[in-house]
């Protein structure tokens, strides 16, 4: 039950883009070692004009 | 043999739900046998259809590595799990389109409407989402404008790019008018919606400055603000001063609505666009969950008939014959082309498994066109009368409320002046008559339906929620589009000027933004200011260009079907295509040529020419006469092109199609080469189709 709550909970931050920091950070450091990555002040700015310079609404 | 077992009862209890709703004829129906047939038929189509079309026609591959896994940058490509992307294309596809059109087209009768939301949307709309997807993923998430280009050609390409940024100025018009009509009068309405701008820059603020990227808890804070501000509208429409403030007719709101779009145009988007976008999509998915519910907890009744005189052509909100009209009507929620443009855009980069389009693609339009089925539930559960009452313009049935009643009572729909002015005290309204758009009927059903499940006696609170809750889907698509619209014509004007096409050079930004605040602003001017109310002639215009750019989708991926190599399973694509351009264009030769005023756009102009020669017009109408005879030739011009357009891409595509077949050389496939994928390195021995 627990286990059910947390899985919902981290789908629910994913959707909403809540840990997108987090995955990030976690894939940074995969990938990119030795590189220093954004602030998440930086990554979040990125990430909102990113996702505005396209089609992302419908009607 | 679990699943066989589903399936068949799910299929026995569609067909006794639909028989259900087939035999009750002569008595009025419960609105859940539409729940229970609705969900039965999504997901007979979701189970078997959809899977047949994964499977044969698009040969997904769970061995094949998407975009996500190949270009993985942990930013907009990101192999992501299949209900979380579910929960974002869901998220970035629903719209006010299926809220509005739907009660609309209830005019005919809740039948007519129903039927074509739940077949064209398991045979159309979700197929056209989920191919598009898949096509898209294939090559990398390309645009359909893109990909248009590399399969059929340059003409595809520059149809696809005319017709977005058209359908964008009338869908944003058409949108802005809804809200205005909302707000009409009404200085609850006005000052909640009013009040969530300065609580989305709050909530903007407090994103990038206050506690960054914590979209949690600044949407849920957000929310909370916004539910006081229906409270707190109340209290303002109680109070003699602060009411007057508010209190405004349409034209001055459509100016505030114009002078609004255009500053969240130029804003940056994380002040106004970006927390306006989490606060909408966290109502729009509450709202939508708690009308589910509530509908199943009220089980309400249906009022309105199955079928209404109305399908001969006479309707009071928009005229024309249930055929094609009803197509026109209901885009959003059946088939809808503007998805095509999510389905190319952000999406694909997250598919982890080409398998996972059928849940994305598929099932994301399904939940989508239930929304539309709960909306016209909301209409149809109104009294016929209150139904029309709200939704037809005093251009229509005259101003006064008497003759309005008497007009109503005599198509044989009973209302009386009393009944609505309770009804507009129960919901906090001055009045309730000639708010046409959709959003008052609509939220007079949702309130009724909010009302009975969860405690009545805060109805004008529910119907104010309501307009809040559209205005701020609307006001989140009105900021977006124009936005895209921007890019769109920057991207135009960089052609001519290379300078205009630089998106950070602001004079660039300013006048791109401009021109297309001002193409949608005029469109919402022309439309608030026309007594008829104006939704009778831009909502089939919008419906008319959706159905176009579906139009255009369908034949791209008809087109790439065939040069597949899959003649036969083409027709998948292409039925739904072969009908969308036969109901589209029967439709706009009907509002081109027909001579009926009230239908054929150029004749409603020479009519109003005439009347205003004789001098028959009131001087108010008189006034605004030349304007709206030019605006009607106009969407009379406009209506040709689109239809022009389609048939254009249609015609490139079968000929496409005709190489192909005959082995006469065609453009290459833009596909991604095959690269095995090792995210899903399990996925193809074991699981299933």
């Amino acid at each position: 039950m627990k286990q059910a709550i947390k899985t919902v909970w981290e789908c629910v931050r994913t959707v909403s883009g809540d840990n997108a920091y987090e995955r990030y950070l976690s894939h940074h450091t995969q990938v990119h070692r030795g590189i220093p990555p954004l602030s998440r002040r930086e990554f979040y700015a990125q990430m909102t004009d990113q996702k505005w310079s396209g089609i992302s609404r419908c009607c | 043999m679990g699943r066989r077992i589903f399936g068949i009862a799910l299929a026995v209890i569609a067909a006794f739900a639909v028989g259900g709703i087939a035999l009750q004829r002569e008595e009025p129906i419960n609105a859940l046998w539409i729940v229970v047939a609705a969900v039965c038929i999504y997901l007979l189509g979701y189970r078997f259809y959809a899977a047949w079309i994964t499977a044969k026609v698009l040969s997904a591959d769970a061995t094949r590595a998407t975009p996500a896994e190949r270009l993985n940058n942990g930013r907009d490509f990101v192999p992501t799990h299949k209900w979380v992307v579910f929960g974002h294309h869901f998220a970035a596809i629903a719209g006010p389109g299926p809220l509005v059109g739907p009660t609309l087209a209830a005019q005919f009768g809740y039948l007519p409407g129903t039927l074509w939301i739940l077949v064209g949307s398991v045979l159309g709309g979700c197929v056209q989402d989920m191919i598009i997807l898949f096509l898209s993923t294939r090559r990398d998430g390309r645009s359909l404008g893109q990909m248009a280009r590399d399969e059929l050609g340059p003409l595809g390409g520059l149809a696809a790019l005319i017709g977005t940024l058209l359908i964008m100025v009338i869908l944003i018009a058409v949108l802005g008018l809804v809200v205005v009509n909302a707000m009409k009068g009404s200085p609850w309405a006005t000052s909640t919606v009013a009040a969530t701008i300065p609580i989305a820059i709050f909530i903007g603020f407090y994103l990038r400055r206050l506690r960054p990227g914590r979209v949690l808890e600044g949407t849920i804070l957000g929310v909370a603000l916004l539910v006081l501000s229906v409270w707190g509208g109340g209290l303002i429409d109680q109070h003699e001063g602060l009411r007057t403030l508010f209190n405004h007719p349409g034209p001055t709101l459509a100016l505030a609505v114009i002078a609004y779009g255009w500053c969240a145009a130029i804003l940056p988007v994380w002040m106004l666009l970006a927390p306006r976008d989490y606060l909408s999509t966290f109502l729009k998915l509450g709202v939508v969950a708690m009308l589910a519910i509530a509908i199943v907890i009220m089980h309400p009744v249906l009022k309105m008939p199955a079928i209404t005189q109305f399908v001969d052509g006479t309707g009071p909100l928009f005229s024309g014959k249930v055929f094609p009209f009803v197509f026109i009507t209901i885009a959003c929620g059946a088939v809808s082309g503007f998805h095509a443009l999510v389905s190319s855009g952000t999406t694909p980069k997250l598919i982890t498994n080409e398998k996972d389009v059928r849940l994305v693609g598929y099932g994301s339009m399904a939940l989508e066109s239930f929304v539309g089925i709960m909306a016209m539930i909301a209409a149809t559960l109104l009294d016929p009368g209150v139904y029309f009452a709200i939704n037809t313009g005093a251009g229509v049935v005259g101003a006064a409320a008497a003759d309005a009643v008497q007009t109503i009572s005599s198509w044989g729909f009973p209302v009386t002046v009393e009944q609505m002015q309770d009804l507009a005290k129960e919901m906090g309204e001055s009045t309730l008559f000639a708010r046409t758009g959709g959003a008052p009927s609509l939220a007079v059903g949702m309130a009724s339906i909010f009302g009975t499940s969860f405690g009545r006696g805060l109805m004008s609170v529910w119907y104010h929620f309501a307009i809040m809750f559209e205005a701020v889907f609307i006001l989140t698509t009105v900021d977006a589009g124009t936005r895209v619209g921007r890019f769109m014509m920057q991207d135009v004007l960089g052609q001519v000027w290379k300078p205009m096409a630089n998106t950070s050079w602001y004079p660039a930004t300013l006048i791109a933004s401009s021109i297309v605040v001002a193409a949608w602003g005029y469109f919402l001017y022309i439309g608030v200011i026309d007594p008829n109310g104006g939704i009778n002639i831009l909502w089939p215009l919008f419906g008319i260009s959706n159905q176009m750019l579906a139009g255009i989708a369908l034949s791209v991926a008809t087109g790439i079907l065939v040069k597949r190599g899959k003649i036969r399973y083409a027709l998948v694509t292409f039925v739904p295509l072969a009908w969308l351009a036969l109901v589209t264009t029967v439709a706009a030769v009907q509002k081109v040529f027909s001579d009926d005023p009230k239908l054929g756009f150029f004749a409603g102009a020479s009519d109003l020419a005439h009347k205003l020669a004789a001098g028959t017009l009131s001087p108010e109408r008189a006034a605004v006469a030349p304007t709206l005879i030019f605006n009607q030739q106009l969407d009379g011009w406009l209506t040709a092109f689109f239809t022009i357009v389609l048939w254009f891409v249609i015609c490139d595509m079968l000929h496409v199609a005709y190489c192909r077949v005959r082995g006469l050389p065609v453009r290459g496939s833009s596909e991604a080469p095959f690269v095995p994928s090792k995210l899903n390195a399990f996925a193809g021995s074991g699981a299933r189709a």
